[in-house]
């Protein structure tokens, strides 16, 4: 623990060398996190000199109405020596999965941290939080909306990591039974970084933290409140099967001839068109692939409300409706309105020219 | 509403509330001109309307020379944008999987470069039939609001799909969405407007067809 | 499992589908122009650009390999070469694991990362004056050992 304290004080780059990591180390360090943080490798050496004098954050993670996919997804970031630098670098002071500590002995540690870093420890939530009953929902007792409240005032920042925190992901698909909202539907001012993905690329999470320990600032987000860096692109832009998009050559199911030659997931739902996340460059589990290179379409899970995106298996192109019948019914109402109105149409004018009397010399004479 | 709640609105009752008035007006509008009728020809045939009527249909598609030298321009024009038009509409990927869905079958695409090309040449022949419109006095005076509206809605499902196929200035879910209420703007509008010769002039192709071939003379 | 009842994929990489690969090695060959005629250095980070299986094999295998090959151990291995190309060296970093934490393309005259880091001499010469002062005292000590006895 004084060892811990102690830490606190000290810069990544003091903390560093007090292990006996040389500089050659910090540089490769240095290369791997701007690769990582999707900047440019001109970078590097701003990086490095920005990486040196950082000082460990503390941070704090919130987890409420989730899967706990989105950590499953960090602990299993596959940089490993990249990530446990970084995690050697800051202060994770409470997360009910990771940490040792349970019952009071958790929430003291909250606690702690909150008082002790206040207006300086970084909030990352995870989970979307339910407003119908607090009772759907709870840590120790306290509802998730008071604990974000709570924690979210002496935050310098908040990362709301995967859908649900950034957009309310699962829970707050239809119906929405729980009443669930997105971290940024309840703060409105503090600055908040949405991370989303179902879960998140894990070098995008430590991404994000690194990017926040390097610079100490707020990447530049886009209009959903999402880095740029990494959700600047959209999936279709970046795809490797783009070309063949472009030339027209579709896979039709999933094991036919274009399955099998690796052309373009549109016409089985690739939702990559309208999504925007870094799948289709970073990849996953350590850079080996992603879905749309296994063979499957993309989801499109770091959009708000993907869930309800009328089909995971619709091309994005195609009505969510059935139009089919709909057309006929309109086609036959029409043609019977078409009928009756032409119908009326012939009567009136049948009518009128019954009616009609001829004038005569003896009528205008009257 | 969110800009994914916006495109799942368009693609869902959006579309099947544009379906309805687009199929409804359409037919209740033939309907309505064949009921209509014709009046009995008294006199005796001298030859066939069928075959005269059918071949006018098609035969109408190519202008008469005297009709080509008189307005070269708006002939050559029309042609190029509703070429481009069918090209765009009936040959790109993403549209044929729309038609696929409602009638059950799909054909063959043309490249995405091929239709962006295609819809480039179109807008601008649209803009360019626009300003000769506005400059010919004869079409100037002839022209009303039906023929600006009509210009309009077609001319905007163009510019949106250009614009959201190349991801200009907003997020793609916004763009398409957008694409899409601009389609589903003109088939509303659509019945109700000159847009309905795309069915009517097959109608009024017959017809002239027919009378000419009643009363045995070329049509 | 046998494979015989696994889905065989054919993915292609001809020419055809490395729309990534030519621009690539047109960038390189720019970059190397670049140090030629002003000295600046470029790095080509291949993690930022989306290439389909067996691209970045097919850029590796095109640039192929030249007269230097390092190892680093730092943080894990590290492998650095220069290619057939003269002043075009490929960089990848490995994690403690032996996956791969960055590839880059760097056109330079000598790799930054190979060259002795002054942080590092400082401690370097720190602690070859500790060691021989060291040695020195103990040999101070043991020639006073002897006088004692």
């Amino acid at each position: 623990m004084t060892n811990d304290l102690s830490r606190k004080d000290k810069t990544l780059g003091e903390t560093l060398r007090s292990q006996g990591i040389s500089r050659r180390s910090f540089l490769k360090f240095c290369a791997a996190t701007a690769s990582m943080m999707a900047l440019p490798p001109s970078m590097i050496p701003t990086i490095a000199n920005a990486l040196e004098k950082a000082r460990r954050p503390s941070v704090i993670w919130l987890s409420f109405q989730e899967c706990t996919g989105c950590t499953e997804s960090l602990t299993r970031a596959h940089t490993a020596t990249v990530e446990s630098l970084i995690f050697d670098s800051i202060s994770l002071d409470y997360h009910h999965t990771l940490q040792a500590a349970a019952g009071h002995a958790a929430e003291a540690a909250r606690e702690a941290a909150m008082e002790e870093n206040n207006g300086k420890y970084l909030l990352v939530v995870d989970g979307s939080i339910p407003l119908d009953n607090p009772g759907y929902s709870t840590i120790a007792g306290i509802s998730n909306y008071d604990m974000l409240m709570d924690t979210a005032r002496g935050a310098a920042a908040i990362i709301s990591v995967g859908t649900c925190a950034a957009f309310g992901g699962i829970p707050h698909a239809k119906p929405n039974p729980t009443g669930a909202v997105s971290v940024s539907d309840i703060i409105k001012d503090k600055p908040i970084i949405n991370v989303p993905g179902c879960p998140p690329i894990p070098v995008v999470i430590t991404g994000v933290l690194t990017h926040f320990l390097t610079f100490g600032t707020i990447p530049e987000l886009d209009n959903l409140g999402r880095p740029k860096t990494f959700y600047g692109q959209s999936i279709h832009d970046r795809c490797y099967r783009r070309p063949f998009y472009d030339k027209g050559l579709f896979a039709e199911t999933f094991d036919d001839e274009g399955a099998r030659l690796g052309w373009c997931l549109y016409k089985l739902g690739c939702k990559g068109p309208t999504s925007y996340n870094a799948c289709a460059t970073t990849k996953w589990n350590g850079g080996v692939s992603f879905p749309i290179e296994a063979g499957h379409p993309c989801l499109g899970c770091s959009e708000p409300d993907f869930w309800d995106g009328g089909g995971f298996y619709k091309a994005i192109s195609m009505p969510t409706e059935n139009i089919t019948k709909t057309t006929i019914y309109a086609a036959a109402a029409g043609v019977a309105v078409g009928v009756a109105v032409g119908a009326t149409g012939r009567m009136k004018k049948a009518s009128a020219s019954k009616a009609h009397q001829k004038v005569t010399i003896d009528d205008l004479e009257k | 509403m969110t800009e994914t709640e916006l495109l799942t609105w368009v693609r869902g009752p959006g579309f099947q509330i544009a379906t309805i008035i687009f199929v409804l007006g359409i037919m209740l509008r033939l309907f309505e001109i064949l009921m209509l009728g014709r009046k009995a020809n008294l006199a005796e045939a001298k030859g066939s309307e069928m075959s005269s009527g059918l071949r006018t249909v098609f035969s109408r598609t190519i202008p008469d020379a005297s009709t080509f030298k008189r307005s070269a321009f708006t002939v050559t024009a029309g042609y190029i944008f509703h070429i481009g038009l069918f090209v765009v509409i009936f040959l790109f990927a993403p549209h044929i999987l729309l038609f696929k869905d409602i009638i059950g079958f799909g054909w063959p695409a043309l490249p995405s470069t091929v239709i962006d090309a295609t819809a480039v040449i179109t807008i601008i022949t649209l803009v360019i039939v626009l300003v000769h419109r506005l400059r010919d006095p004869v079409k100037r005076f002839l022209s009303n609001f039906d023929d600006y509206l009509g210009w309009f809605v077609t001319i905007l499902p163009l510019i949106t799909g250009y614009i959201a196929f190349h991801r200009i200035g907003m997020s793609a879910p916004s763009l398409i969405a957008i694409h899409i209420l601009s389609v589903e703007l003109l088939m509303v509008v659509f019945p109700f407007t000159k847009l309905m010769h795309m069915f009517t002039l097959i109608l009024a192709r017959w017809y002239n067809g027919a009378i000419s071939g009643y009363r045995g003379v070329q049509s | 499992m046998s494979d015989a009842s696994l889905p065989q994929f054919n993915i292609q990489i001809g020419n055809d589908l490395t729309w990534n690969v030519q621009p690539i090695l047109h960038e390189i060959r720019h970059a190397l122009r670049k140090l030629l005629e002003t000295g600046e250095s470029s790095i080509i980070d291949l993690r930022s650009i989306p290439l389909a299986p067996g691209e970045e094999e097919t850029i590796i295998d095109t640039l192929g390999c030249g007269e230097v090959h390092a190892k680093l151990n730092a943080l894990g291995p590290s492998e650095i070469y220069e290619t057939r190309f003269t002043g075009v060296w490929l960089i990848t970093h490995f994690n403690e694991e032996s996956s791969i934490i960055g590839r880059f393309i760097e056109i330079t005259r000598f790799p930054d990362i190979l060259k002795s880091q002054h942080e590092d001499m400082t401690i370097a010469l720190d602690q070859l004056e500790q060691e021989l002062e060291h040695a020195s005292l103990s040999d101070q000590n043991e020639t006073e050992a002897e006088t004692n006895t």
